[in-house]
């Protein structure tokens, strides 16, 4: 369309171009905006699926020209070193252990620092506040000999069991339970239930949406977990994915296809997890933000 | 407060039920059974290693040798002393930590408050795009340390091609000198957290009563003037757990060191958290490593201390 043609029709709609400089503007920049975000993560998809000597080939073909499952078959297929396969089911095993314990446990003690009164429980709770402002690499030597007293270095437990020890499903509870109704509890006191019947029966179906933000946050954050597994967990066989990307890295070197088929397969289920529980992920995230 | 509305006076639990007790009755066990799972992981895995950790800290505690002798301060003073070994790289570790928060903590605190003004307004799709800001954060950091670096790679990463293309002749060494290093990992970091204080800033926004804007706009205010009045003083108390967080995060800087640079050129990127840890738990000198982490959080201490009086005095 030439010049005064478009000026033209832009008359035509009552819009000047600077209206629709103003209208198209704020659309570049979020196009622009997702195109930096997604494209480095379209580029880690695209490299594992190329045969690796296509990886490093300039100008890069962001669809793959051969598609090739060599990066995808050299991990599921190879070596005692770098079981990624392994790594991803110990991973899945780690997380979904981790936010069980935490969601147990930390509902049940939120519930008692909501809903009751009980001797020591300005105390615990001043104690579980004065430690949140402990940070975390404090924690660094003394939990490692803590988890070695058990027995548990080089074993999963050591990154499922003490960082369900953090305070914040706690808070985030607590905080849920405080903004129930009470009449729902008194009915049941009434009616002889105790306080066992009244947690599994009447509260914890109330708190599915939190009790479900609080599962995926944690799932998240121990499915990413990298410092404490990498001191940790030493045992190819015994590494969740996160310090086993590391070796991977250090073991391909430039095998960029096998690489990036790590990523990969370290990223689908917490994308897929994104996805679906975005809503819960999005507010647990900004309701943190806000109670601070 | 705790208990409201369980305790209004009219609530008579009949007596003949046990279970049916007040719930405030003090002699009731049940409260510390709930607490029981939960106490149980805070003492062993917080409280405990709390007060173990300075324990270590006054030991020449070498994990892979049988005896662990007191040394009171001597791991402290040691740090600050010219001629033992351990002082200069922690403090060259330091300076890296400090160097990274003094570059990344603006970036993250100003860029993402643009991005959730912008998001804050009504469009079709602003959901997605929220959605799609966010996205990198739920990758951990060692899918995004792989990832970028083999993009920032020199010779044969996306970056230097694409700034090829540009125009830029030179392979800019990305990962192996400074300030490049350091311009990488803070760019990555800003790329990868960006949309968590994003989604912060944007429900902090979200809270601010439309009717104030509204009060602004009959007295005349433009949009600056409405940003300046009424946006930044109802974004007070989320600023200051944004820039907090943001530190916070920065001084625990570990993964982008450990997977993108290696700590390299020299020893330039080690941040303090990388030295601590490799200090601790690979050489197993693990009373210097705990001095060290004491060290570091009294440093962050005293930043957050004055990051809460500068807030604090701006809002007199």
């Amino acid at each position: 369309m030439s010049q005064p043609a478009a000026r033209a029709q832009t008359k035509a709609d009552g819009r000047s171009p600077r209206q629709i400089v103003r209208l198209i503007l704020p659309y570049a920049v979020l196009i622009l905006l997702t195109i930096l975000f997604v494209a480095p993560l379209l580029w880690m998809l695209s490299t594992s699926l190329k045969p690796n000597y296509q990886t490093t080939q300039f100008p890069p073909s962001w669809i793959p020209k051969d598609f090739s499952g060599e990066g995808y078959s050299k991990i599921f297929t190879t070596s005692s070193q770098t079981p990624v396969l392994r790594w991803f089911l110990n991973s899945v095993i780690a997380a979904t252990a981790h936010a069980a314990l935490v969601l147990v446990t930390a509902s049940m003690a939120a519930y008692a620092l909501a809903r009751m009164n009980f001797r020591g429980k300005n105390l615990m709770f001043a104690a579980i506040v004065g430690t949140l402002f402990i940070p975390q690499f404090v924690f660094l030597m003394p939990n490692y000999l803590i988890v070695d007293f058990f027995g548990w270095l080089d074993t999963l437990l050591a990154v499922i069991v003490p960082g369900a020890a953090g305070a914040f499903g706690v808070f985030f509870l607590r905080q849920f339970y405080l903004s129930l109704p009470g009449e729902l509890e008194e009915a049941a006191l009434i009616d002889g239930a105790n306080r066992f019947q009244i947690f599994l029966r009447i509260i914890l179906p109330l708190s599915k949406a939190p009790l479900a933000t609080l599962a995926v946050l944690s799932f998240l954050v121990n499915w990413n977990d990298f410092l404490w597994p990498v001191y940790v967990l030493f045992s190819p066989q015994n590494l969740t994915l996160p310090p086993g990307l590391s070796i991977l890295q250090g073991a391909y070197n430039t095998n960029y296809t096998v690489i990036m088929a790590g990523g990969v397969i370290a990223s689908i289920p917490v994308l897929i997890l994104y996805v679906f529980a975005q809503r819960y992920i999005i507010e647990g995230v900004s309701r943190s933000g806000l109670k601070g | 407060m705790a208990t409201q509305g369980i305790e209004q006076p009219e609530v008579r639990a009949p007596k003949k039920h046990s279970g049916g007790r007040k719930p405030t009755d003090p002699g009731t066990f049940t409260p510390y059974l709930f607490m029981a799972p939960y106490l149980v992981l805070f003492l062993i895995f917080i409280a405990i290693p709390a007060v173990f950790g300075i324990w270590i800290s006054l030991h020449s505690w070498d994990y892979l040798l049988p005896g662990k002798p007191w040394v009171g301060l001597q791991n402290y003073t040691d740090l600050f002393s010219s001629n033992s070994s351990t002082s200069e790289p922690f403090w060259n570790s330091m300076e890296a930590t400090g160097k990274f928060t003094l570059y990344s903590v603006p970036l993250l605190v100003i860029i993402p408050l643009l991005i959730a003004l912008f998001l804050n307004q009504e469009f079709p799709g602003r959901d997605f795009f929220r959605a799609v800001y966010f996205a990198p954060y739920v990758l951990g950091v060692a899918v995004i340390g792989i990832l970028w670096r083999f993009i920032l790679d020199p010779n044969v990463g996306l970056l230097n091609y694409y700034l090829g293309v540009l125009g830029v002749s030179e392979n800019i060494p990305w990962i192996t000198a400074v300030p490049w290093a350091w311009i990488s990992l803070v760019g990555v970091t800003v790329w990868w957290t960006l949309g968590f204080n994003a989604v912060i800033y944007l429900a902090g926004l979200q809270d601010i009563d439309p009717a104030l804007y509204d009060a602004a706009k009959v007295d005349g205010a433009n949009r600056w003037q409405r940003f300046v009045n009424v946006t930044m003083p109802g974004l007070r108390p989320v600023l200051l757990f944004v820039v907090t967080v943001t530190i916070l995060a920065s001084a625990n800087m570990f993964g982008q060191s450990y997977i993108i640079t290696q700590g390299a050129p020299g020893e330039e990127t080690t941040t303090a958290i990388m030295y601590i840890a490799e200090t601790g738990l690979r050489q197993f000198n693990m009373g210097v490593a705990a001095a060290m982490s004491y060290v570091l959080a009294l440093a962050l201490l005293i930043v957050s201390v004055v990051n809460f009086a500068v807030f604090r005095n701006r809002g007199d």
